[in-house]
């Protein structure tokens, strides 16, 4: 194994190669994207009072961070997005274990559920804030009205789905139900429960912005209605690219925790 | 020989939606303390079955099972070792983790107990893989492991479901060989269940052929080779064949 033969030297080096094109070509979109953005609203291509351009948007962040509303508010859509996420995967795992134990309610709720999962969950938002008032709760509970019942709808598949025979395995070495759960069906869910996140994330993200758009007197959704009524457009774009900023971040950060965990589970 | 397991007039159905299935008709036979017993019969005839009733997992329709003169039911599960197809070790445990699953589940952790595990994982050569994961150990190494994983909870009795039949043909004759030489050496009394007539040939001391679903016993063949021989060596006996033809002729005549 010490000797590695030309012909895999030279695969590997083509391979090289090619990822390192593959980056370089990204790099380039991502560049000219924003230079043709910046050239065609400086020379009048584009009307930068409605498109904005990044070095005005650079400024306008400069400006936000100088009287601190940037960070209080990235720091807010972070808070409700984060605190609604927790709680869908808490209740999600909690409400998927009791309907694994007894057959009688998965089986009674599970048209509900379907119902409910596929309800266009941002029509709920305005009811919600009638109802609970316009806070920071029913934001984050408007985030979390969009994830929970597809979630606990995917977590429950994939509890249903672990091997049987594992299962069986348990009770042969005189274990019970909740061995069950705790040696078998838990760990193997893991590789699922951490795809849902994945998705979780995003959807809570999205529904903390269709709170926020509704009820909020603060965060990136409230910017982002607020800087449209009043046509301060740069405050919008700002907001959505910050978003996708959130988005990838939390994004990658469940990415690294299910490396991790995965690696040493 | 004591008696260990004694099962009388056992019957069992199925019931599904679709209809009932009867898979086993009055069965009866007597374990013995030490006895390496095999079980054939055609596929689907109700083996499995049978060796969920003598765990435990399910209970008689008719008749009973005893275990030491008691009535079986729960009280089995964790003192019969089962011993399914496939291994079913958990890719999320290290060996050593797997092999102590049955302890921990029966809360008996102790250091004694788990000292008695790690002599078996050295004597049966899998102490250095005890940090690795199932993934990386081979088919036989792998069925070791699940052997050793039952073995760990000290059961009266072992039941082997058709465990050597997920593995090729070459591995199969010696991890048979090894397992049968397992259970000997820690002198345990096993039942087990295979479609494969040649290993139950050699590694049985009595073979119990069952008729088609719903079974029932067509008969129990002594098999009678020297104590010290190995599987592989009975294999080799001039007997062999003709238990093994004897059996075969019990399995597909027509009464
Ligand atoms: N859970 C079950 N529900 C209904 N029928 C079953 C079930 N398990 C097994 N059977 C049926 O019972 C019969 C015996 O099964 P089994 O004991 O697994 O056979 P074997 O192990 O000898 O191949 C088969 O016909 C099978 O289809
Ligand atoms: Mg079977």
């Amino acid at each position: 194994m010490t000797e590695i033969s030309l012909a895999q030297q030279n695969f590997l080096l083509a391979q090289k190669r090619h990822k390192r094109s593959v980056r370089t070509s990204r790099l380039c979109i991502f560049l000219l994207f924003f230079g043709l953005w910046e050239v065609a609203s400086q020379s009048g291509l584009i009307d930068s009072f409605i498109f904005s351009s990044p070095s005005k948007l650079f400024l306008c962040a400069y400006g936000m961070i100088l009287d601190h509303t940037l960070f209080t508010n990235i720091g807010i859509t972070l808070f409700e997005t984060i605190v609604s996420f927790l709680l869908v995967i808490f209740f999600a795992l909690f409400i998927t274990i009791i309907l694994w134990f007894n057959k009688h309610i998965s089986e009674t709720l599970e048209p509900y559920l379907v119902v409910l999962n596929s309800l266009p969950k941002s029509a709920l938002a305005p009811l919600l804030i009638v109802w609970l008032g316009a806070n920071y709760n029913t934001i984050i509970i408007t985030g979390m009205s969009v994830a929970i019942f597809g979630s606990i709808l995917s977590l429950y598949n994939s509890f249903q789905s672990v091997d049987t025979e594992k299962v069986k395995l348990i009770y042969t070495l005189g274990g019970n139900k909740f061995h069950a759960l705790t040696k078998v069906v838990l760990p193997s869910s893991l590789p699922s429960l951490f795809s849902i996140m994945k998705v979780n994330i995003g959807l809570c993200l999205v529904g903390v912005i269709i709170g926020e758009f509704i009820a909020a007197r603060a965060g990136l959704g409230y910017l982002i209605i607020y800087g449209s009524q009043v046509f301060k457009l740069d405050w919008v774009i700002l907001s959505i690219a910050i978003l996708c900023i959130i988005a990838i971040a939390l994004y990658q950060a469940i990415a690294i925790a299910e490396k991790y965990c995965l690696k040493h589970h | 020989m004591e008696k260990l397991m004694e099962i009388s007039h056992v019957s069992y159905s199925y019931h599904t939606l679709e209809g009932e299935t009867p898979a086993l008709t009055n069965i009866n036979f007597t374990v013995h303390k030490g006895d390496f017993l095999s079980i054939v019969g055609p596929s689907g005839c109700g083996k499995s079955t049978l060796l969920s009733l003598l765990t435990g997992l399910i209970e008689p329709e008719h008749g009973s099972i005893l275990l030491y003169g008691q009535k079986l039911f729960e009280k089995g599960r964790g003192t019969i070792g089962y011993m399914l197809q496939h291994d079913h070790l958990f890719e999320w445990r290290t060996i050593e983790k797997n092999v102590l699953l049955g302890l921990e589940i029966q809360n008996r952790l102790t250091p004694e107990n788990q000292e008695k595990v790690m002599d078996m994982l050295k004597r049966y050569g899998l102490y250095k893989f005890k940090d690795a994961r199932p993934s990386q150990l081979s088919g036989g190494m792998r069925q070791r492991a699940a052997l050793i994983r039952t073995l760990a909870l000290e059961p009266e009795l072992l039941l082997l479901d058709e465990p050597f039949s997920a593995l090729d043909y070459q591995t199969r004759l010696t991890v048979g060989d090894d397992i049968g030489s397992i259970i000997k050496k820690e002198q345990k009394t096993a039942i087990l269940v295979t479609h494969d007539l040649s290993e139950a040939v050699s590694l049985g001391n009595q073979i119990l052929v069952l008729s088609k679903r719903p079974a029932t016993i067509k008969s129990i063949v002594p098999i009678n080779f020297s104590d010290t021989m190995t599987p592989l060596q009975r294999r080799n006996a001039p007997e062999f064949k003709d238990y093994f033809n004897t059996i075969w002729k019990e399995l597909n005549s027509d009464d």
